[in-house]
Formats: C-alpha cells, sequence, structure tokens
C-alpha cells in the first residue's frame, strides 16, 4: 500500500453507530465487535448482506433491526451472491442514471465461518472470480454457533463440538482446518487478510484496505464465541491475542499477491497456552491426548513457517 | 393493435427476443439444456450492447436465483431462465424470493427431473415448484413463451402483486422447435413494460430497509397468510395485464384457452404444446359430429378455479392431462388433476366424471392417436355410467 491509512479513535467515537446497539448476540461474542469496527472503517453508504448464522437472527428479529443501513438475509450459503446480485443492480442503475454518477456505495457479505469455509464456500469462490466489488467478512468462531455448537470446517483439531464429541474413542474433532485464507488469496484478487479485534487497528486498516481495492476482497477476522468455546464473556479480546501470540491465528495480509504478515510475536508461545484457555480442548489435557496438543502444534509450527517464507518470498 | 413482424425463431429465441425489448437491469443466469440458447442468445445481446443489462454469469442455478434476489432486493427490473435439475437447485431461493415479494421473472423451458438424468420435457420441474408462492404461466407455442415473457414482468411488478412469476413453455418441442414468431416493435414494448419503481430498495440509501428478518412464532403465520392473500387476489390483476396486451398484440390473451367448450360434451384440459394436439384432433372429432373441446389453463398458479369450473360443467365426462407425477398422491395422480377435482369438489359438484391421463414424461411424444384414445375412453365413460380407472396412462408400454 503506497497510500497511509489512518485510524483515529476520534472518528471512531464520533462516527455514527451504524450497528445500533439492543441486538440479542450473548454478552462477550465477538461477532458485533468485529462488524461495528469495519462498519467504522467504511466511509459513505454502504449495503450489507448477512448470511444465516448468529449475527443476523440475533440482530433482525422482527419487527425490530439493529442495523441502520440498507441491509439484507437471504439464506445461509449465499450472502456473496446476494451481494453480487446487489452490486449488479448498482452498476446497471448508475448506468441508465437511476443512481447519480457521484453516488458511491459500499457492498459487504458477511458469513459465519459454516457459511464461508463450508456451505457457501462455492458461491464465495464464484462471486470472487466474476470481480464484484465487494468485501467479504467471514467472522470465524470455528464452529456452526447458531444451531448449537457443531463442528465446521473452520474447527481446530481436537476441539470438542455437538457433532464432533469428546467419547469413548474420539477426541473430539479429528481434523485439522481448511485453510480458507489461503484459498481466498489464491483465487488472485487484491486484497485478503485475517485479522483479529484485539488488534482493532490492524483490522479496522485492513477493512479500510479492503474496501479500496479494485476488486473483490476478503477478510478473515477470529470472533470468539463465549458459549461455543466455553470461556468467560470477558475474555473474548485476551483471547484473540493469546491466539496471535501463538501464531494459531497469524494477523496478515495478501495485497496484490504479496503476503505481509503484520504481527510476528516476540517469543511464540506455546499453543497449549491457547487452547489451555478454553473449555473445549480441556479434554486434550488428560495425559493420553497429549499427542493430539503435539500434532496440533505442529500444524501450527507447519502454517507459521509457510507463511513466513510466503512473506519472504515477496 | 401495433403490426408484429414475424420472424421464424425457436421459443427459447423468442423469449430471448422479448427479454432484449424488456431490457432488464440484472440477469443472473446459469446454462442448462433446453433453457441454454436463452442464455447464450442474451450474452451475445450484452456483448454487442444491444442491452444495458448486467448480466452475471454465475456458477450454479442456486447462485443464479441468489443473485436475482439481491438485484431484486436493491431494486432492479431482474430476469433469469432455467430448466429440471436448474429449478430444482433453486428450490430454496424460489421460497425466499416469494417470501419477500421480489417481483423475479424466470422463464422454465420445462424439463424432466432426475433420476434417470433425461433432458427430455415434462412438466415435474415447475410442477415441483407450484406451491413455492410463484405464479405460473405455461405457454403452448413460442409466440405464446414471447407473449407472456412480456406480461409477466407486468404481471410481477404490479404494486398491488410484487410477486415472482415463472413463465413456462415445453422443452425442445416449442423450445428448440422453429415456428412463426410475431414480435412486436420494440418501442411498443418499451412503453407496455414502462419503468420498474420499487417500493422498497437497498439501494435507496436514504432510506435504509432490512430484508429478510428473522421471523418467530408470533409474526411468521401472519406474514405466510398476507402471501396467501395476495396470490388469492391476484387473478383480476394479472387478467387486467393480459387485457391490455391483447389490445396491444392484437393476440387473444385469455386465462383459459377455450376450443368448442361452448357445447362440448367431453373435454381435455392440458396445459401447454400438448394443447395444440389435443385442439387438431378434437377438430376431426367435430368433423364427425362428436361434441369434443379443449381446455388450455395459461396460468397455473393461481389456479383459475372459477373459469375451469365454468367452461367443464355442463360435459358429460372430462380427462385431465398431466406432464407430470405428483407420487404418492392418490395412485400417484398427477397435479393438475388433483386441483382440477379439488374445485370440482369445493363446488359441490360430484356427478361429472374426471379421469387423469399422465403422459409424455421424459419427452415421450403424445400422438393424435393417444388424444383420440382419451376421446373414446370419454365417451364411453359416459354411455356406461363409470368412471373406471381413474389414472391412466398415454404411450406408456406396460
Ligand atoms: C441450507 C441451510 N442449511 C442449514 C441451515 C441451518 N443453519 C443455520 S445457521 C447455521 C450455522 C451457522 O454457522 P456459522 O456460519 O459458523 O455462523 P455462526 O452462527 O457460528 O456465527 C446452520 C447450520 C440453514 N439455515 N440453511
Ligand atoms: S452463541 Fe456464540 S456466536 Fe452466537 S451470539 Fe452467542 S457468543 Fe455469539
Ligand atoms: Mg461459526
Amino acid at each position: 500500500m503506497t497510500e497511509r491509512i489512518r485510524i483515529s479513535l476520534k472518528d471512531i467515537v464520533n462516527n455514527e453507530e451504524r450497528m445500533a446497539s439492543g441486538h440479542r448476540l450473548c454478552g462477550g461474542c465477538g461477532e458485533p465487535t468485529v462488524m461495528r469496527m469495519i462498519l467504522h472503517a467504511v466511509e459513505g453508504p454502504v449495503v450489507v448482506s448477512t448470511a444465516t448464522g448468529c449475527l443476523e437472527v440475533s440482530t433482525t428479529v422482527y419487527p425490530t433491526t439493529a442495523w441502520r443501513l440498507p441491509w439484507i438475509h437471504s439464506a445461509f450459503e449465499n450472502a456473496a451472491t446476494t451481494i453480487s446480485g446487489v452490486e449488479a443492480a448498482y452498476l446497471a442503475l448508475k448506468r441508465s442514471g437511476k443512481i447519480p454518477a457521484d453516488q458511491d456505495i459500499k457492498f459487504l457479505a458477511v458469513g459465519g465461518d459454516g457459511a464461508s469455509y463450508d456451505i457457501g464456500f462455492q458461491w464465495i469462490s464464484g462471486a470472487l472470480e466474476r470481480g464484484h466489488k465487494f468485501v467479504y467478512v467471514c467472522l470465524n468462531n470455528e464452529a456452526y454457533m447458531n444451531t448449537g455448537i457443531q463442528r465446521s470446517g473452520a474447527t481446530p483439531l481436537g476441539a470438542n463440538t455437538t457433532t464432533s464429541p469428546v467419547g469413548d474413542v474420539l477426541q473430539g474433532k479429528t481434523q485439522w482446518r481448511k485453510p480458507f485464507t489461503r484459498i481466498m488469496a489464491a483465487h488472485d484478487i487484491p486484497y485478503v487478510a485475517q485479522a483479529s479485534p484485539h488488534n482493532y487497528r490492524d483490522l479496522m486498516m485492513k477493512a479500510k484496505k479492503a474496501f479500496a481495492a479494485d476488486g473483490p476482497a476478503v477478510l478473515n477476522v477470529l470472533a470468539p464465541c463465549p458459549r461455543g468455546w466455553r470461556t468467560e464473556s470477558d475474555q473474548t479480546m485476551a483471547l484473540t491475542k493469546l491466539a496471535a501470540d501463538t501464531c494459531y491465528w497469524p494477523l496478515y495480509e495478501v495485497d496484490r499477491g504479496k503476503t505481509i504478515v503484520n504481527y510476528k510475536p516476540r517469543e511464540k508461545q506455546p499453543v497449549s497456552e491457547w487452547l489451555k484457555a478454553q473449555g473445549r480442548f480441556r479434554h486434550l489435557f488428560r495425559p493420553a491426548n497429549a499427542g493430539i496438543v503435539e500434532e496440533v502444534q505442529e500444524h501450527i509450527d507447519r502454517e507459521w513457517e509457510r507463511l513466513l517464507k510466503e512473506e519472504a518470498a515477496g | 393493435m401495433v403490426e408484429s413482424k414475424f420472424l421464424p425463431l425457436d421459443g427459447a429465441t423468442s423469449v430471448s427476443q422479448a427479454m432484449r425489448q424488456i431490457n432488464p437491469d440484472v440477469v443472473a443466469a446459469y446454462p442448462i439444456t433446453p433453457q441454454t440458447a436463452v442464455v447464450q442468445n442474451f450474452s451475445q445481446y450484452v456483448a454487442d450492447g444491444i442491452v444495458n443489462t448486467e448480466f452475471i454469469p454465475v456458477e450454479s442455478e442456486h447462485a443464479a436465483m441468489s443473485a436475482c434476489v439481491g438485484a431484486s432486493a436493491a431494486g432492479g427490473r431482474v430476469m433469469t431462465a432455467t430448466a429440471a435439475n436448474g429449478l430444482a437447485l433453486m428450490w430454496e431461493m424460489l421460497y425466499i424470493a416469494a417470501g419477500m415479494r421480489l417481483p423475479i421473472v424466470l422463464t422454465v423451458v420445462n424439463r424432466a427431473l432426475s433420476s434417470p438424468l433425461n433432458i427430455h420435457c415434462d412438466h415435474s420441474d415447475a410442477m415441483g415448484a407450484r406451491d413455492s408462492g410463484w405464479i405460473q404461466i405455461y405457454a403452448e407455442t413460442g409466440q405464446e413463451a414471447y407473449d407472456n415473457t412480456i406480461q409477466a414482468i407486468r404481471i410481477a411488478e404490479h404494486p398491488d402483486l410484487l410477486l415472482p412469476v415463472m413463465s413456462c413453455q415445453d422443452g425442445f418441442i416449442t423450445g428448440h422447435g422453429v415456428e412463426r414468431v410475431g414480435i412486436l416493435p420494440d418501442s411498443d414494448i418499451k412503453d407496455f413494460v414502462g419503468e420498474y419503481k420499487p417500493r422498497y430498495a437497498l439501494l435507496n440509501i436514504d432510506e435504509p430497509v432490512t430484508f429478510g428478518a428473522w421471523d418467530f412464532t408470533d409474526y411468521y403465520f401472519e406474514h405466510k397468510r398476507q402471501q396467501s392473500e395476495v396470490i388469492n387476489n391476484s387473478l383480476p390483476i394479472i387478467e387486467s395485464v393480459f387485457k391490455e396486451y391483447e389490445k396491444l398484440s392484437g393476440r387473444p390473451q385469455p386465462v383459459l384457452d377455450m376450443w368448442g367448450m361452448d357445447d362440448a360434451e367431453y373435454a381435455i384440459i392440458v396445459l401447454s404444446s400438448t394443447a395444440g394436439t389435443s385442439r387438431a384432433v378434437a377438430r376431426r372429432w367435430r368433423e364427425k359430429g362428436v361434441k369434443v373441446g379443449v381446455v388450455k389453463p395459461r396460468l397455473y398458479r393461481p389456479f383459475p378455479e372459477q373459469y375451469l369450473l365454468e367452461a367443464i360443467k355442463n360435459c358429460k365426462a372430462v380427462a385431465v392431462l398431466d406432464r407430470a407425477i405428483s407420487f404418492g398422491a392418490p395412485l400417484s395422480q398427477g397435479p393438475l388433476f388433483t386441483d382440477t377435482t379439488a374445485a370440482l369438489y369445493n363446488a359441490g359438484i360430484s356427478g361429472l366424471p374426471v379421469v387423469n391421463y399422465i403422459f409424455g414424461l421424459g419427452g415421450r411424444d403424445i400422438l393424435p392417436d393417444h388424444i383420440g384414445s382419451v376421446f373414446s375412453d370419454l365417451q364411453k365413460i359416459a354411455s356406461d355410467g363409470q368412471r373406471g380407472t381413474m389414472v391412466r396412462y398415454l404411450g406408456l408400454r406396460e
């Protein structure tokens, strides 16, 4: 990025809240925090399309709505495609003069990790390939929370979910997670980033870059779920920091093909610190499961090394 | 009335001609036989700059309808086309489009559903969507497919309706069949369809709206009831559009197309292209002095109950021809039969024998002799005073 984008706390405080309080997301939920940060980073009008999931059901309980902006929910898998339709109509109506030429509207699609990694994967991929100018945000809490904590393609190895439960034979999810951010970047779109709300400046900067990109952009943002992670609601921000410090959730961006790692912990913490902090991993600390913790650490190390190599390759 | 220009066109191309004249804001579509020509022709219009449309070449039919939902909620005039498995893949989105009251126009070039895989005509695709809240119009010819596409825009976007419309025609039979199709002048179609003025639009940023909210037990039921109220009362509005277009085109646009029904004793009720075959046979039977008639509903949803009852109430026996099976319904009858007999029951008419014929599944030919056999059966039913087998099959090896 050549231009310097500034994030000023004063601006944020003075900005209008476009996602109102009074919604029904749980206390400590990472989703509204991330959403508000992103909306504060967008200047001017924005249309939002949201996939089915916690954010959607909790913010639009009829006849109320938390959205002070044009907002649509159509289904679970198609937030990206719904917004591509909106963007196409915008282009057409601009061309026919029904929307003034100087009117600039931005487009945002939001889905959970289930909506993004799993059921809506093809829909997102198609929208990216077609090059609609929109930002896709994955609010990643690493499981299907809205339906009661089922495993998704984002759930890590060993996590206890209601469809990867701990039992006499199995000890939580038996697979690692899908490299969603890398796959998004492999679409060769202008901007892809991974972010986390504890570093709000980094997240908002990335949101600004995403909206400024000349084409589609994707943000994959860690958004803890106290319910599903079995954590205290006041630990949300601390957890996301721990995720970055253990390199479990590296903060990085792929800006026009160039990988930049935005945060390198001075001392990489062992992943067990991250696991220990959450009830969904509690069983991993039984002596018999030591191998699973090691395996998680190996995955983290490999991904981190690869990321550093990608950055070095330029 | 304005003069049409006559061109040799297949049914799919007639639809793309209508779409060219309508010049919608957004078309999102995906290829599937026998609908592909619609998308291909339209892509060419886009490539040649003949239309101003934003064309979204989506990666699936589910995405096609998803993009249509977004574009229509945004405030655009939106069209798409599909068939068979493509319509099946859209199923979730059909209900969402109707529930959000989005006036999307969808051309369906009817084709059999898998499995087994078959690309030829039957109505199982659109019939599977008959309860989705869409208005359904069925065309007999390429001409009707053209005319219906244009009228569908006005019906869908009528401020008192705001309902999506499915405009159907028979795959291959009319979809690929070339016939003489009268095309009205571009400017008249432009005037006829007018401008779409959405009541609510995402792109109206000064009045932010929430589309697709979460409805609990306290509201969902009322919203669904409102939806049924709209479609229940849609017929007069649909008819007013039909009449207006009839005046413009000089081509009759009835709710039910009827032949010989003034005094028919034996009638066939059938949708789409088979009505043509049935009329040709009926003409010969009339020459023999038998009072036969043919009723072709152009509209299937809303079901034109009163018109249909009025048409057949004095008959001695009636046959309903279905190009689809409603598996597991009584004797796995067809949907048109179910609706017709329900209408008779609702009106308290019990003395009229009505039989069901399933025909033409997977593109099986329906021949004049088959239609002739139906009229013979109806005569026999009337003279015996016995309905006999309720569900019968035409052109089937058993
Ligand atoms: C086609 C379809 N399949 C399944 C569902 C049920 N469903 C609704 S939300 C959801 C999980 C959402 O998970 P995610 O996308 O991770 O969002 P979260 O609730 O965790 O924020 C599921 C399975 C649905 N609404 N639609
Ligand atoms: S269940 Fe989890 S994701 Fe859903 S609202 Fe509660 S904390 Fe947020
Ligand atoms: Mg989730």
